[in-house]
């Protein structure tokens, strides 16, 4: 019997749950803040599923409804985007070391 | 491209986006992990472009909605005071919420596009998966606004509790479960209607009972959630990329969120049900009589620092409030440039979120070797001459360790009772969020120095 694409789905999904726990367990608790904006930045990653809906075509013309959320999606999406990385970008810029020759 | 080639560079992009938070492990590595962060942003946005191939006249669109939302992005990025981080990250989460619930409902109404069925007949799985997406979406999308309108202090931080709370809460949770089965069954669009609605009150009401101080659990709760909403999606999409991303968000939150109910010592479930710090205690307090302190202005702290060999600091949300993180900087280095060993103590649930003050000290050019973690720091209180508590208080409440009465016994707190002399800046004796009184105010060693945090630290120095 052939396996269900699902499960493949799956095991990649519950793998990642453990990545992700060993990945962020070993985050200094100091960049926990930075930690807290990039996670938001790449769970917008579900930007692709907008695009895929602001782009669907129809016969037609003119855009469908789920044209029209898909696009307010990909505009929401996008401010998560690039807020969430400059912003992490900002904060970590701030982290440095002490100068030398003190 | 065909579909196999963008699964490929999907996967691409899960694997940088690990690779960002692994970054995080060390300072010097976080630059370059935000950088695979883009990296594999980037990749993924441009293969979905690629995978269309055939573009319809809603290209013009799209890109128009992807630089609008981008210009916004980037505008809130540079103006955000590091201060505001908790609200926008709660703001930044309502806006993952909401657009997984979009793309749910788009999905839903155009399945085709999807591969996901007709409408009508969408197949049974995606339709789970859909429901699973919208609801925790949606969920995170209303529960996000109000963190965000608690956090800017337009909704009051005061637990809102009513009878029958949790009941409520309960069934509206089972219903979510029967209106999926329904749909399943139906494939009528109104119970996924019902559902969205449903799931928008259920965020609503998970937060309205939960105080203030507790928002560094709700801020990593909603974090998890966005994370769980947006593999729902992934699901949906057959997406590698959402997949990997949501499962790491999500766990990601989900072990902040227990960081910080650890640093309370609460149970995840007690934060949850709220209502902690409710008026009871706060007025069973007042009937205490009157205690002395002893309070001083900013020479008689100047003094004392100035007679230190060591100081500790330890900030808490009030130098947040008062903005007051450049001010302290300045004061340490006056003390530095009098060989005064200076170092800061942060208690894991100081500020409104996981790693607030860390932030604030970053942003005033502390150097991130001089800001130490509670475990690495609480053993040296009793070495140090002088604890300067700025805008902190219950972290360093001593009823934790030797009042099993008190609301929270057991919570790790900050030795800070051990030094030579503690210097205790605050704007009244009013108690912390917990409505507890702090017995260090009345210890012999203790000085309150009533002002506000920014004003007193800038007399200080002028003081030194």
């Amino acid at each position: 019997m052939e396996i269900d694409p699902f499960i493949f789905r799956l095991s990649i999904f519950i793998l990642s749950i453990f990545i992700g726990y060993y990945v962020v367990w070993s985050v200094t608790p100091s960049l926990h803040t930075p930690l807290m904006s990039v996670t938001n930045a790449i769970s917008s990653v579900i930007i692709v599923g907008a695009i895929i809906a602001g782009l669907a075509g129809n016969s037609e013309g003119g855009f469908t409804i789920s044209n029209i959320l898909g696009f307010l999606a990909i505009s929401l999406a996008a401010v998560n985007i690039f807020g969430g990385f400059l912003v992490t970008q900002r904060m970590l810029q701030m982290y440095k070391k002490k100068k030398k020759g003190k | 491209m065909s579909a196999n080639l963008s699964a490929i560079f999907y996967l691409i992009s899960g694997v940088l986006f690990i690779l960002a938070l692994r970054g995080l492990s060390s300072p010097e590595t976080s630059r370059q992990g935000n950088f695979f962060g883009i990296l594999g942003m980037t990749i993924a946005i441009t293969v979905t472009f690629l995978s269309i191939g055939s573009f319809s006249s809603g290209l013009t669109y799209v890109l128009i909605f992807l630089l609008i939302g981008g210009l916004i992005g980037a505008f809130i990025a540079y103006k955000i005071p590091m201060t505001a981080m908790p609200e926008l990250v709660a703001g930044f989460h309502s806006l993952v919420g909401l657009s997984a619930v979009l793309v749910a409902i788009s999905a839903f109404l155009n399945p085709e596009v999807f591969n996901l069925g007709s409408p009508g007949s969408i197949k049974l799985a995606s339709l789970i998966e859909m429901s699973i997406g919208a609801a925790v979406g949606a969920i995170t999308f209303s529960g996000s606004i109000i963190a965000f309108l608690k956090l800017q202090g337009i909704m009051s931080g005061s637990p809102i509790t009513f009878r029958g709370q949790h009941l409520l809460n309960a069934l509206l949770l089972s219903s979510i479960i029967i209106l999926t089965y329904l749909l399943c069954l139906t494939q009528s669009s109104n119970f996924f209607w019902i559902l969205l609605l449903v799931s928008f009150l259920i965020g609503f009401l998970l937060i309205i009972p939960i105080g203030g101080a507790d928002m560094p659990v709700v801020i990593s709760m909603l974090n998890s959630y966005s994370g769980w909403a947006a593999a729902g999606i992934g699901f949906t999409l057959e997406n590698s990329a959402l997949i990997i991303t949501g499962a790491l968000v999500g766990s990601s939150g989900a072990i902040l969120s227990y960081i910080m109910c650890k640093g309370m010592n609460r149970s995840f479930f007690n934060v949850i049900l709220g209502g902690f710090g409710a008026s009871e205690q706060s007025t069973s307090l007042r009937d205490k009589e009157y205690r002395p302190v002893k309070s001083g202005n900013a020479e008689d702290a100047a003094f004392l620092m100035k007679n230190a060999s060591s100081v500790i600091i330890v900030p808490g949300y009030g130098m947040a409030v008062a903005q007051a993180q450049h001010a302290l900087r300045e004061m340490v280095d006056t003390l530095k440039k009098n060989d005064i060993k200076v170092t800061y103590a942060i208690h894991p649930v100081a500020g409104r979120m996981p790693g607030h003050m860390n932030v604030l000290l970053a942003e005033a050019n502390v150097p991130y070797d001089e800001v130490f973690e509670l475990e690495e720091i609480n053993n040296d209180f009793a070495n140090a001459d002088v604890a300067f508590v700025i805008g902190a208080n219950d972290v360093t409440n001593p009823a934790a360790k030797n009042d099993p009465q008190s609301p929270i016994y057991g919570m790790p707190v900050l030795d800070v009772e051990k030094c030579k002399s503690v210097l205790f800046v605050k704007r009244s004796l009013s108690p912390g969020y917990a409505g507890i009184d702090n017995d260090l105010f009345y210890k012999e060693n203790t000085l309150m120095l009533f002002a506000d945090a920014k004003k007193m630290t800038e007399d200080i120095t002028k003081n030194l």
